[in-house]
């Protein structure tokens, strides 16, 4: 546990540091420097990927809160603790204490919670909400943009639509944070946003402020069939791997490119900066650790041969999504601190989901240094992530696995914000982090549990007794259904 | 308690013949979804693949093996409703479910297709389902029933025209027993899309689907009144092929039921209405919109095939879905019987739809029988299955504690009295690979 909490920050230390929404201060700090030598003129706006690292920021503001002590509950914390007879104090957004018998302190809302549990609010690292919304007409779908296998130039979030009645859902089901993902018909398949799961106007709106990029690939069967069937490349799993290594080259050669004429304006030379192109842009994010790789992947034998591709060009693979295949090299992926974010029951829509086991997540999770996900990819699964969470759980057990349900509450809090770079903000009950819970009136490992309350940022984003905290969005008014449904 | 309740399962396991002989299970809190309700300390005994009797104090007889449940809950087999099952392995990889085929619509068969080797049946087996609902789906007219894959295979797209009738054909009722004749009942139920679906079969809009569901009925009626003329070339010219005809006889007759594939409010009104001015006998299928004519439905006595997940508007007949739509079917006084979403894989899932269904208010009971008694009255086999009563086959269920829960296992399953084996391909996949030290590469490992 500890050195799993040690790793998980140094990676959100490395990727906050370097994130795309973070370069300014990044830059503003180096600038002056260079500055001071040569002063050379900015490039025009747009041209620079430094200074237009991030040209589309979060807006995002938490819903009003107040200081709140939720008292005598069950606390499963996502650090693998259970906390029995809990208090979970927080205020001003942020977890300020979780501890057995603590009396509320003045002037705090108590909400007296025996019999309840508490959990971090969970997080979906696979979701394709907004940019699949409902109802799911050809003029929602945006998530795939199969013109070309190589499409690092686009992002998720251009495609996302805030009135998907679908947030909705996922978060009467407890979802606070969601990773956004294109599609898997490309081998790169651009960028993904991560979004705090509470209603806005726009996409920015919803933004996780400071959460870096991600940048979604994929293996196997779905991009060799969608080019395939078009008569061009990749026809062919061997072709995959092309398409991928053609890319990281490119990527190192811009990547190349820009580090040269930075390292001469550094020196005051004259330099002269390539020509910004945006898909190159995000790839060269991804060899500078600012960018963290989501790679659907099935097979066990792609995945070995996606980490070798990874350490050829000399970047990360954050996750593997989908992974049924994760428990036949579950000690590779350990070996290389990749995640694996996967369902529990989903299995046989096509060769490559052949083999996939209900016990995968656990088997992951039980070699030393593994991190098991479970995800949705899927608008009603998003909405039940316990209920996979509790399938896999069992299907554990009935392994022979000995496991809590405060470790399985991981699986859905504090390993997706590890994979999404974001564990030092959430994905646990933990003092300083952002007050994302949830209350549920059961142990949420029962199909029986239902939340009452669900928390984003300490505000109230869900309250199963308050219509005025059940969101509708635009698409529904005027419906005979309208609020929870 | 569980492991003496382990060790006696699989001792019986062992032991069991093809045949199976007399056992009883004792002490089990015994779930019967028949008139005898629950039983808090019940005895379940079993001779030659049928229960002979179920109660507090049924007599063991004489030289009978005993598997006390010690406390253990029993329950019918599950059953797995609106399925694939059998018909199907990978589904990008084909399935014997839909045709395009023109003069093969209503005579669509699924019992042709079967396969009782199916690396499918032991998945949803170990997981406590004992019986199917097989049925076939319209091509191009069909939904969900290609969505059980990642993002590539959801939000939509223009789908083929479909290339036969109105009808999708004819549903069967199989059983998941290990064993080489699966099929248990042929020809239970006629599946017509309706709504969106069935307005694409009719050429684009309800008003011809419904106009041309209509006319095919006379012509089967005139067809059935006379068969000689219709083999001389002396009847006026009917739309349908002789096979679609002969098919739809019992239809016309209400001898078989329709199974309407329908989800808007309004065209399950319409699906209503059709049924009393047709004299069919129905039973709807989606019903995403049901709860908003709930009371129509239950005068109606039309039961109806449900996810009870459905709450998204996933397309425009569904845009009222709701999670309460069960529990208000329900308590209108409709039969319901629970699904799943996918083809075939995520069977299993069945049992925790159901628990899902009481978390959002249907009665316990109500549940269990959505997934036991109620599929089996609606597709004509509550003779022999869906209940623990005498005279019934001896396809049961014992749980390591409630049904509902993804933290329950099932332990052991019966099928006719015959203990299943409690393994599946995915089973050996996970302990050829629970050890990734093994000195031989996992493939000497079987």
């Amino acid at each position: 546990m500890r050195i799993w909490v040690t790793a998980a920050a140094v990676l959100a230390t490395a990727a906050m540091g370097g994130c795309a929404t973070t370069g300014g201060a990044a830059q503003a700090a180096s600038r002056p420097k260079a500055e001071a030598k040569a002063a050379p003129k900015p490039l025009p706006k747009g041209l620079d990927p430094q200074a237009s690292a991030n040209p589309f920021p979060s807006t995002y503001k938490p819903l009003a809160g107040r200081p709140t002590a939720i008292v005598g509950a069950t606390a499963l914390t996502g650090t693998g603790e259970q906390v029995d007879n809990a208090t979970v104090l927080f205020k001003d957004g942020r977890i300020e204490q979780v501890a057995a018998g603590l009396p509320a302190p003045a002037g705090y809302e108590v909400i007296e919670a025996k019999g309840k549990w508490v959990t971090p609010g969970l997080i979906d690292t696979h979701s394709h909400l907004g940019v699949y919304a409902a109802p799911a007409v050809a003029a929602h779908s945006d998530g795939n943009e199969l013109t070309n296998p190589t499409t690092p130039e686009v992002w998720a979030e251009h495609s996302v639509w805030p009135q998907d009645p679908q947030f909705n859902t996922a978060r009467v089901g407890g979802v606070t944070t969601l990773l956004i993902l294109p599609g898997s018909g490309n081998l790169i398949g651009g960028r993904g946003v991560t979004l705090r799961n509470v209603p806005g106007r726009t996409v920015q709106d919803m933004k996780f402020p400071d959460a870096p990029y991600t940048l979604k690939m994929a293996c196997g069967e779905n991009p060799k069939r969608v080019y395939g069937s078009k008569g061009r490349a990749p026809s062919t799993r061997m072709g995959n791997v092309a398409g991928y290594r053609a890319a990281w080259i490119n990527a190192a050669d811009y990547k190349r490119r820009w580090d040269d004429y930075r390292a001469k304006v550094e020196r005051g030379e004259k330099a002269d900066a390539p020509k910004r192109d945006l898909g190159l842009d995000t790839l060269m994010g991804v060899l500078n650790g600012e960018i963290l790789i989501e790679n659907h992947c099935y097979r066990a034998d792609e995945m070995a041969q996606m980490i070798d591709i990874s350490k050829e060009f000399g970047y990360r693979i954050t996750a593997f999504h989908h992974a049924v295949e994760a428990y036949k090299i579950a000690d590779k992926l350990a070996d290389n601190g990749i995640c694996v974010a996967t369902w529990t029951n989903w299995w046989g829509g096509k060769m490559e989901m052949a083999d996939s086991v209900e016990a995968n997540v656990p088997l992951v999770d039980a070699i030393k240094g593994g991190c098991a996900i479970i995800k949705s990819d899927d608008p009603d699964v998003t909405q039940r992530l316990n209920q996979e969470a509790a399938e896999a759980l069992a299907a554990g057990r009935a392994a022979g696995l000995n496991i809590t349900e405060a470790q399985a509450i991981r699986w859905i809090t504090a390993n997706p914000a590890k994979a999404l770079g974001i564990s030092a903000q959430t994905g646990s009950l933990e003092a300083g982090k952002r007050a994302d819970l949830v209350i549920w009136d059961k142990d949420p490992f029962s199909i029986y549990a239902r939340t009452e309350r669900v928390y984003v940022d300490g505000g109230i984003a869900y309250d199963r007794r308050d219509p005025s905290r059940q969101p509708v969005s635009d698409f529904e008014l005027g419906l005979a259904r309208e609020g929870v449904r | 308690m569980k492991s003496a309740l382990m060790a006696a399962c699989a001792a019986l396991a062992l032991s069991a013949p093809a045949f199976a002989e007399t056992f009883a299970v004792t002490h089990a809190r015994v779930l019967t979804a028949g008139p005898a309700g629950e039983i808090a300390d019940g005895t379940v005994v079993v001779t030659d693949g049928r229960i002979v009797a179920v109660g507090k104090s049924a007599a063991v007889p004489a030289g009978a093996k005993v598997v006390d449940a010690a406390g253990a809950v029993v329950t019918p087999g599950f059953f797995v409703t609106d399925t694939g099952l059998g018909l199907t392995e990978i589904s990008a990889v084909g399935d014997d479910q839909s045709a395009s085929n023109a003069s093969v619509s209503a005579a669509f068969d699924v019992q042709y297709g079967l396969n009782p080797n199916s690396i499918l049946l032991p998945v949803a087996r170990v997981a406590g389902m004992t019986s199917a609902v097989v049925v076939p789906y319209a091509s191009g007219a069909n939904e969900g029933d290609a969505d059980e894959g990642d993002e590539m295979t959801s939000g939509g797209g223009p789908e083929g025209a479909p290339a036969h009738g109105l009808f999708a054909g004819q549903a069967a009722v199989i059983t998941l027993a290990q064993g080489t004749d699966i099929l248990t009942r042929a020809k239970v139920a006629m599946v017509v899309p309706f709504g969106d679906g069935g307005a694409k079969l009719g050429g684009g809009a309800r008003g011809a689907e419904i106009v041309a569901f209509r006319a095919a009925l006379d012509d089967v009626r005139a067809y059935a009144r006379n068969k000689a003329a219709y083999d001389r070339g002396e009847s006026r010219e009917l739309a349908l092929s002789r096979a679609d005809l002969e098919a739809l006889i019992p239809v016309v007759q209400g001898r078989m039921p329709i199974l309407a594939q329908v989800h808007r409010a309004s065209d399950i009104r319409a699906v209503l209405k059709l049924a009393r001015e047709e004299n069919l006998k129905v039973i709807l299928s989606g019903a995403e919109e049901g709860w908003m004519v709930a009371d129509e439905i239950a005068k109606a006595g039309v039961p109806v095939v449900m996810y009870p997940l459905a709450d998204r508007p996933e397309t425009f007949e569904t845009l009222n879905a709701t999670m309460e739509n069960a529990a208000k079917l329900s308590a209108a006084g409709v039969a319901l019987a629970f699904t799943y979403d996918g083809v075939g894989h995520r069977a299993r899932e069945t049992r925790y739809n159901a628990g899902n269904a009481v978390a959002h208010g249907v009665p316990y009971d109500k549940a269990l029988a959505a997934v036991t008694i109620n599929p089996a009255k609606m597709f004509g086999v509550a003779d022999r299955k869906g209940s623990l009563e005498p005279g019934k086959d001896a396809d049961l269920v014992i749980w390591s504690g409630d049904p509902f829960e993804p933290l329950t296992q099932a332990k052991a399953v019966f099928i006719q009295g015959v203990a299943q084996p409690m393994t599946s391909r995915q089973l050996e996949l996970r302990d050829r690979y629970k050890d990734l030290n093994r000195s031989l590469p996992p493939a000497y490992t079987h």
